[in-house]
């Protein structure tokens, strides 16, 4: 069987002792920079990319995918623990999780995260490498329009499942667009909005944007509140392992978190913040067992689904990144970055021309997936300890990695002035209660859908409705006007409100 | 004219200035034709759509009622400054301004002056702590960076190292 061989193919190349240790170690990493509070898995790849630099592009591959299933697990522990999530897709497991921790479950809540995890990651690597080589064949049947029309579902896809207010999300998209504009026009070679600062004519860095309205946005807002609002909960974790009840609710909770999840994260524009979100409100919407706690009083599936779901669709995020090329979410755009430093395209020619890399990418994500159990359920204790530093210590910390890692993806200071002013961005946009997730969103795909929109039309010398004529094109688009339709709809509306807003 | 939403009242305008500005920044540019777009076509099109959602915002947010009129609170102008501050000079000293002959002070003492002056942003600032916070920064920063990741950074002062 294919699969069978190519996956042997993979585990031979990333099972090597050397590739092995780099993913302990970036999973090590990862997890130690991700659970500061603040630090998601953005920013701790782009923190720790330029030392990948100088390795082999399968070890570099491998490490960072080491990283980054550190750094999401990571987040979970400090959402768990001290009630703040370290990136939006723990978001949702703050609600229950922080109640476990609470009550001194802390222990049973991080198992069930870590162990939801990995049964999704197991899963979600057989869904990679099961069905990234039909979907290849799909992505060649993908000319400009259909590429213009998902990314178009991938927006308003992202948009339906955000919280908060619906126009001001499509207001935050819009103006990330606009902001992946600024620099030089590929077609044309004019500079646009650069105002004839040289550094500009490059476009706006990703990392400066994510690191000022996430990192610097989101540490003024909190010394903004009032100590107590902000209270950092250390209480003793009792026993570390889920009672035999707490396993009776968590497998079904992790079986369709998983399922979820793994459908969602092959959406460009979905991925894992999406999925963690539908999970909890798939959860809420089953009925609970006799004496189980309700959700948002510590129930222990508001954990163990939307984790998984995260997890699954993390790995299958890698099948549009691997198959299509294109960034399903800003931490794979951060992949594509590094990947194009190693001299590779991703696309669908990168299975054909590199075999190699690509199962051993597949297998080496099964391996830090273990690794992240392995690793992570004995350090529960620790972490704590790292958690109890003070908020006045913590923050100056988080500061100065923010503002090391802008500077050290390009060597230029220039980049921290322009942190700085997105920093004040990010405020301004706490303040104004606009969600700059999909402002990030936005940015990444803003030139990608120019682009493609450019030679849609090129193609069909100015006909607009190419968009609808081809079939696939015209049926992503009629995707995105029904999950559009849906979300307009007043009743499933004050639902999707309900959803998000209590607890 | 009274405000429902001041949150959405706010960010209606901001959608509205930034995607006039967009637009009218695109004008500059050759719009060409949908066959053939010029560079101005793409960001004329979505600076219209901003203005138009803006002003969709802010109309709804003077019209619909909210509960508590979505006030956006105080601001915190201390931690704002001080934060943002704290990043400032820490490039200033990190790399220097050739253009007003300012020499770069290096990695060192960059992470010490951004210690101190983020630590301002905090409620309570006690010089001891800060200064053991800061050292410790300092140490971590170099073994991580500098010997373990090899960042090409200036550490000392360019006036010692030349």
């Amino acid at each position: 069987m294919d699969l069978i061989t190519n996956l042997s193919l993979g585990f031979g190349v990333a099972f090597t002792p050397i590739n092995l240790m780099y993913a302990f170690v970036g999973c090590l990493l990862g997890t130690l920079i991700g659970v500061l509070p603040g630090i998601g898995p953005l920013a701790t790849i782009a923190m720790l990319l330029p030392a990948t630099y100088s390795l082999p592009p399968v070890s570099a591959l491998i490490m960072l995918a080491g990283i980054y299933y550190g750094a999401q697990y990571g987040g979970s522990t400090t959402a768990i623990l001290v009630n703040l999530p370290g990136e939006s897709s723990s978001v949702v497991t703050v609600i229950d999780g922080y109640q476990m921790a609470r009550q001194g479950r802390a222990g049973p809540a991080l198992a069930a995260a870590g162990l939801g995890s990995f049964f999704a990651g197991c899963v979600g690597t057989l869904v990679l490498a099961a069905f990234a080589v039909p979907l290849t064949e799909v992505a060649f049947k993908f000319g400009p329009a259909e590429y213009f029309s998902l990314m178009i579902l991938g927006l308003i896809g992202a948009v339906v499942l955000a919280s908060g207010s619906l126009l001001k999300a499509i207001g935050m998209i819009l103006l990330g667009l606009l902001l992946g504009l600024v620099g030089t026009d590929v077609n044309t070679g004019v500079a646009r909005f650069s105002f004839d600062i040289p550094e500009l004519t490059d476009g706006i860095g990703f990392i400066v944007i994510a690191m000022g309205v996430f990192g610097y946005g989101e540490i003024i807002s909190n010394l903004g509140k009032h100590e107590d609002e902000r209270e950092v909960f250390t209480a003793d974790v009792k026993g570390l392992l889920p009672t035999m009840e707490d396993f009776k609710n968590m497998v079904p909770a992790v079986l369709r978190g998983t399922a979820l999840g793994s459908v969602l994260g092959i959406l460009p524009g979905g991925g894992a913040v999406m999925a963690s979100f539908a999970a909890y409100t798939l959860e809420k919407k089953t009925r609970l067992r006799p004496g189980e706690l309700p959700f948002g009083k510590g129930n222990i599936r508001g954990v163990a689904s939307p984790e998984a779901a995260n997890n699954a669709a993390a790995q299958t995020s890698f099948i549009p990144l691997l198959t299509l090329g294109i960034p399903p979410n800003a931490v794979m755009a951060l992949m594509v970055g590094a990947m194009t430093i190693h001299n590779i395209q991703p696309g669908p020619q990168v299975m054909t021309n590199n075999p190699e890399l690509f199962w051993g990418l597949i297998a080496s994500m099964w391996i830090g997936n273990a690794m992240l159990v392995i690793l992570n359920l004995p350090l529960i204790g620790m972490w704590i300890k790292l958690l109890s530093v003070p908020y006045r210590w913590l923050f100056p910390a988080i500061v100065l990695f923010c503002a090391i890692g802008v500077y050290s993806t390009n060597n230029n200071t220039f980049d921290i002035w322009m942190v700085g002013l997105f920093g004040f961005i990010g405020y301004l946009f706490i303040k104004l209660g606009a969600e700059p997730a999909p402002l990030l969103l936005g940015f990444i795909l803003g030139p990608m859908m120019e682009e493609n929109l450019r030679r849609a039309l090129l193609l069909s010398r100015g006909d607009w409705s190419v968009f609808v004529t081809r079939g696939l094109s015209a049926s992503l688009l009629a995707v995105a006007a029904l999950l559009l339709v849906i979300v307009l709809l007043p009743v499933i509306k004050r639902k999707r409100e309900e959803a998000f807003v209590d607890d | 004219m009274s405000m429902k939403s001041q949150k959405d009242f706010f960010s209606g305008l901001l959608f509205m200035a930034v995607g006039v500005a967009f637009a009218w920044g695109a004008t500059n540019y050759s719009v060409g034709t949908a066959a053939r777009m010029g560079p101005g076509y793409f960001p004329l099109v979505l600076g219209i759509l901003l203005a138009i959602l803006g002003a969709v915002i802010t109309f709804k947010a003077m019209v619909v009622e909210t509960e508590d009129g979505e006030k956006m609170g105080p601001w915190a102008w201390k931690p704002l400054f001080f934060i943002i501050a704290a990043n400032l000079v820490f490039g200033l000293l990190l790399g220097g301004l050739p253009s007003l002959h300012i020499p770069a002070m290096g990695l060192i003492a960059a992470i010490y002056a951004l210690t101190f002056i983020a630590s301002l942003a905090g409620e309570e600032f006690k010089f001891k702590e800060v200064v053991i916070l800061a050292t410790v920064l300092a140490c971590l920063s170099y073994v991580a960076f500098i010997l373990l990741l090899k960042l090409q950074f200036a550490v000392w002062p360019t006036l010692i190292t030349g």
